[in-house]
């Protein structure tokens, strides 16, 4: 799997790069508009987080180019500006999402992952963990072949921590991943916890490996133990 | 009081105050004057009878007035002497009016072949009681012709005048910093008014100017918060992704918590400046009862939660022109108001009206400052992750699409909007 970083900011950009090559991608970066059109010139590349606002240009001007050479499939464009306009301009350009900053890097991880699938790279549609499968396109659960029923809600939970096992998912970005951006006052959180605990359950009784930890005060990390 | 009014009431005060001085003087002035004309006219006429006495002695002994104006009798030598002219006023019975009239009475003594007499002369008098009321009425008569005249001259001439200051006010009134309709100089012959239109529309320019430098600021600000942020929160979460220990993690946690409490804040402004900015175009027609059916259901994990009872009841229907993004962002403000200022086992009643929307919850037994409420950063309690922005974004939309917006409180909080078609 081959991203390509467009990102002036240097810090930003090796925070991407830090966070995305866990995930064993082959990773390069562009720091401005010309290197990046040169790059996508001359590679072919599965996904592209670009930022819009660069210094010697714009990322919509990019896009265009991408899309004059049908390469514009997987891009996810990365803004400070959170511009409805530019958001429109961006998926009219073909882009494949839009994700303003600041962002959480699990958000990040899942849309990154989103485009992996929707763009079929993955070769399954499935995420798996242990005896634990998700089958994307149907949303159902498996432990060991058997069904485990979850509602909605903690599918999407499941789906969230697994599409970021063995990172830690804040609290936060859980909320606004599965319940819309919009319950943001962090005293609705604690509610969260109480769905955790019914996931736990359920995983529990049907003998799941998987295991949901509590990291103290932050979030919550899937894992194998 | 309008300007023209105040300005009538001082003259006319001022006029009466006047006329009153005026008449007073006038009225002695004209008195002296007839006094004297008629004490001229007695002295003529004692000259005359006196002329007659010395051709006709029969006079002499008319002791009566009778018809004739005068009376003459034989006085002392001695008597004589003492006497000088007086006028004085004396009451006397007319015939033809039947009743005591004011006379002006002459006495004087004079001399013939050796004998003196005491003269008297009358003459008929100006009534001093008609004098005053015929003065009383043209005076009134004056004033009241005053008053209309300058009632008048108000109306046509003052109102010309000041033509110009009126427009100025109408346009000042009728002036909104946020729109700001061009302000056209007045056309006036007067310097002052001239004066005042430029300097106010300079003020003004300076104004709308500022107006939007803070506007943009607030806007570039929050925009330029975004990156530093945005780095800020990925280096944490890789760092908490290291082997930390529970101290450690207890200091980032805090980190976190404020560093998303300032991503919340720095979101609200951004969309509250955008909002004052009119950055959201595109006008649909809304049905907003599946909005807010919607949300409700988006809060449903949450209520459950605290146990709040979310209740629902569509009496009507809300259609509104606006954009679906505000449309959703206002119900979710006003809900979410609703239910984190809430308390457990509370309640929040939602009813659908025609055109309004009413959200009813318990909370604090307690009205709240129904003029700070919409404010910016106004905070009731101590609720440390509110940003005290959220019913300030449900203002300002319901500001930008000229709905009406009002908080009661009767038992339970009450917040009502009432959307325009």
């Amino acid at each position: 799997m081959k991203i390509l970083i467009v990102e002036d900011e240097p810090d930003m950009r090796h925070s991407l790069v830090q966070s995305l090559e866990e995930e064993k991608y082959l990773i390069e970066t562009a720091s401005d508009y010309d290197s990046a059109l040169e790059k996508i010139g001359v590679y072919d590349y599965d996904c592209i987080l670009l930022d819009i606002s660069l210094p010697d240009g714009n990322g919509l001007d990019l896009l265009r180019e991408l899309k004059k050479q049908n390469k514009a499939e997987g891009v996810i464009i990365v803004s400070a500006k959170d511009s409805l306009d530019d958001k429109i301009k961006g998926l009219d350009l073909g882009a494949d999402d839009y994700l303003p900053k600041p962002f959480h890097m699990a958000e990040l991880h899942a849309r990154v992952k989103a485009v992996f699938r929707r763009r079929k790279l993955d070769g399954h549609q499935s995420a798996q963990l242990g005896n634990v499968t998700l089958d994307l396109p149907s949303r159902t659960v498996t432990v060991a072949g058997t069904e485990l029923v979850l509602n909605r809600k903690e599918y999407d939970i499941l789906l969230y921590l697994l599409t970021n096992k063995d990172r830690l998912v804040q609290k936060t970005s859980l909320a606004e991943h599965v319940w819309g951006d919009y319950i943001d006052e962090a005293d609705s959180f604690e509610f969260i916890y109480s769905q955790i605990k019914n996931l736990r359950k359920k995983l529990r009784d049907a003998q799941a490996e998987i295991e949901i930890q509590s990291i103290y005060g932050i979030g919550y990390k899937l894992h194998l133990p | 009081m309008k300007l023209l009014h105040y300005t009538s009431l001082w003259f006319l005060v001022a006029l009466f105050l006047i006329l009153l001085v005026w008449a007073g003087s006038f009225y002695f002035i004209m008195l002296d004057e007839i006094y004297d004309s008629i004490d001229d006219g007695l002295e003529n006429q004692k000259a005359l009878i006196i002329q007659k006495a010395a051709l006709d002695s029969a006079i002499l002994g008319r002791a009566d007035f009778d018809e004739s104006n005068y009376q003459i009798r034989k006085i002392p030598a001695d008597l004589a002497f003492s006497y000088r002219d007086t006028y004085r006023d004396t009451l006397m019975y007319m015939q033809v009016e039947e009743d005591y009239e004011p006379v002006r009475l002459l006495t004087t003594a004079f001399e013939h072949q050796g004998e003196y007499y005491e003269l008297r002369v009358i003459t008929s008098m100006v009534e001093e009681d008609d004098l005053i009321e015929d003065l009383l009425y043209s005076l009134l008569a004056l004033f009241l012709g005053i008053i209309a005249s300058m009632v008048i001259l108000n109306n046509l001439l003052l109102k010309k005048i000041w033509q110009p200051f009126y427009q100025l006010l109408d346009r000042l009134r009728n002036f909104r910093l946020d729109d700001p309709k061009p302000f056209d100089a007045t056309d006036s012959k007067i310097e002052e008014f001239r004066l005042l239109d430029t300097s106010l529309q300079k003020l003004l320019e300076r104004n709308v100017q500022t107006f939007n430098e803070q506007k943009q600021f607030i806007e570039n600000a929050a925009h330029e918060l975004q990156t530093p942020l945005a780095i800020s929160l990925n280096k944490l979460e890789l760092m908490v992704n290291q082997p930390m220990d529970e101290e450690q993690l207890a200091l980032a946690a805090s980190v976190m918590d404020n560093l998303e409490r300032l991503i919340r804040l720095n979101k609200s402004l951004l969309l509250l400046s955008r909002i004052n900015n009119q950055q959201y175009a595109g006008e649909e027609e809304i049905a907003l009862n599946a909005v807010v059916k919607k949300v409700l259901h988006d809060f449903s994990d949450q209520a459950d939660y605290k146990n709040i009872h979310l209740i629902l009841e569509e009496k009507g229907t809300i259609k509104a022109k606006m954009n679906p993004d505000l449309a959703h962002i206002l119900v979710v403000n006003l809900l979410k108001n609703a239910i984190v200022h809430n308390r457990p086992e509370g309640e929040v009643h939602v009813i659908i009206e025609d055109q309004a929307l009413a959200v009813f919850n318990t909370g604090k037994p307690e009205a709240l400052d129904a003029k700070k409420i919409f404010e910016r950063f106004y905070k009731q309690g101590s609720n440390g992750s509110s940003t005290g922005l959220g019913l300030a974004i449900v203002k300002a939309i319901t500001d930008l699409y000229g709905f009406g917006i009002s908080y009661r409180f009767d038992e339970r909080h009450r917040f009502r909007v009432e959307f325009k078609p």
